[in-house]
């Protein structure tokens, strides 16, 4: 999928730079921007190890399972099948709690952690495909489920709000019918096998 | 504000309770610590890819176009045409949707609906793509099956709905 999205994308801007005269700005932004991917790494990197440090503590300590527990009615729903004992089902609690807290920096990690969990005991042949649970895992935390939007807020006041957080019941409404269609929708679809060989999920 | 706490407690708090179930915290750390640099260094050549594409894409003038041609489909529902290119950034770009919704503010006021609209939009939808990308190039899943299909569903709701809520809640 990737792949259709990173040459249609391209091959768009190629082509349509070319008509519109814009070219020279697209070979600019070309050269500079893959530069801005290494600074963007560079600025993550440290707050990438601190919370992957972090929640390695607080995975030793047995606090990642209390949060899981805490959790487990949701999840339970969420990621049908999957052992409650698991450490997979604990990454994903602290990811999830992570997210709703607003701590997308913490989130990361805690999200590629859960997804390296499910990743394992699937054999070679399968390795490349999403599963069922990590096509549930990313769409999750492609929707936002943060409670307090705390930039939202600091920008909105920047520009002279009256009231920052009068958007609040707003946001939470919205965030809530956006998830809530996107875990539906991936679970219709996910009953329906698409894209497996007779897998047993 | 509280949120100002939340970070600070989060970590003194993790520490604590290590200690108090006798974890070696500093050697946890460190080792945690190596396999988040590892997964640094591993997201960042789909970064490259992700945000050299979205860039050319933006620069070519064809984000506008798009935003001419969707205007009709998304005025019924009340969404303001100067709020679809953000629409379209959110789910593409993270730094660029910010810069956006910082432009909306500032060109229109944060009380205006255009502002509020932004504001909703930005806060209840996510950066799709670079999720999508980073998740499965960590653990080098190149067949993603209906992931994008059903997080863009989610992305076009969350449009949609920031313009239904905000009409309901603060009216035209």
């Amino acid at each position: 999928m990737m792949k259709w999205v990173f040459t249609g994308l391209i091959v768009c801007s190629v082509i349509f730079g070319m008509f519109s005269g814009n070219i020279e700005h697209v070979s600019n932004t070309a050269l500079s921007e893959c530069s801005k991917a290494v600074e963007f790494i560079l600025k993550i990197a440290g707050s990438l190890c601190m919370w992957s440090g972090l929640m390695k503590i607080a995975e030793q300590s047995g606090l990642t399972t209390k949060m899981s527990k805490l959790l487990s009615p949701i999840t339970r729903l969420l990621f049908h099948g999957l052992n409650p004992e698991s450490k997979a089902l604990r990454m994903i609690s602290m990811n999830i709690t992570a997210n709703l807290f607003g701590l997308g920096n913490a989130a990361t990690p805690l999200g590629i952690a859960a997804m390296k969990e499910l990743a394992k005991d699937r054999p070679d042949t399968r390795a490349h495909i999403a599963s069922n649970h990590m096509i549930m895992m990313v769409v999750l935390n492609t929707a936002s489920i943060q409670l307090l939007p705390t930039t939202i807020a600091l920008l909105r006041l920047e520009y002279g709000a009256a009231n920052p957080m009068d958007v609040l019941p707003a946001i939470l409404i919205s965030s809530f019918v956006s998830l809530s269609i996107g875990i539906v929708f991936c679970k219709i679809l996910n009953r329906m096998q698409l894209g497996l060989e007779r897998e047993t999920r | 504000m509280i949120t100002q706490y939340i970070i600070p407690c989060v970590i003194g708090g993790i520490l604590l309770y290590g200690v108090a179930k006798g974890v070696n915290v500093f050697e946890s750390f460190i080792e945690g610590a190596k396999e988040g640099l590892s997964v640094a260094v591993s997201i960042l050549p789909t970064l490259v890819a992700l945000m050299t594409c979205v860039g050319m894409f933006r620069a070519s003038g064809a984000l506008d176009v798009l935003t001419s041609l969707l205007a009709p489909l998304v005025e019924p529902f009340g969404v303001p045409k100067e709020v679809i290119p953000l629409g379209l950034l959110r789910p593409i770009s993270g730094s660029g949707s910010l810069i956006m919704f910082e432009h909306l503010l500032q060109t229109y006021g944060a009380d205006s609906l255009i502002g509020r609209v932004a504001s909703v939009l930005q806060g209840s939808t996510e950066t799709t793509f670079y999720t999508i990308a980073v998740y499965y190039s960590a653990i080098k899943v190149t067949k993603t099956r209906h992931t994008l299909v059903c997080a863009l569903t989610a992305d076009m709701v969350g449009f949609i709905m920031s313009s239904v809520t905000i009409l309901y809640f603060f009216g035209r």
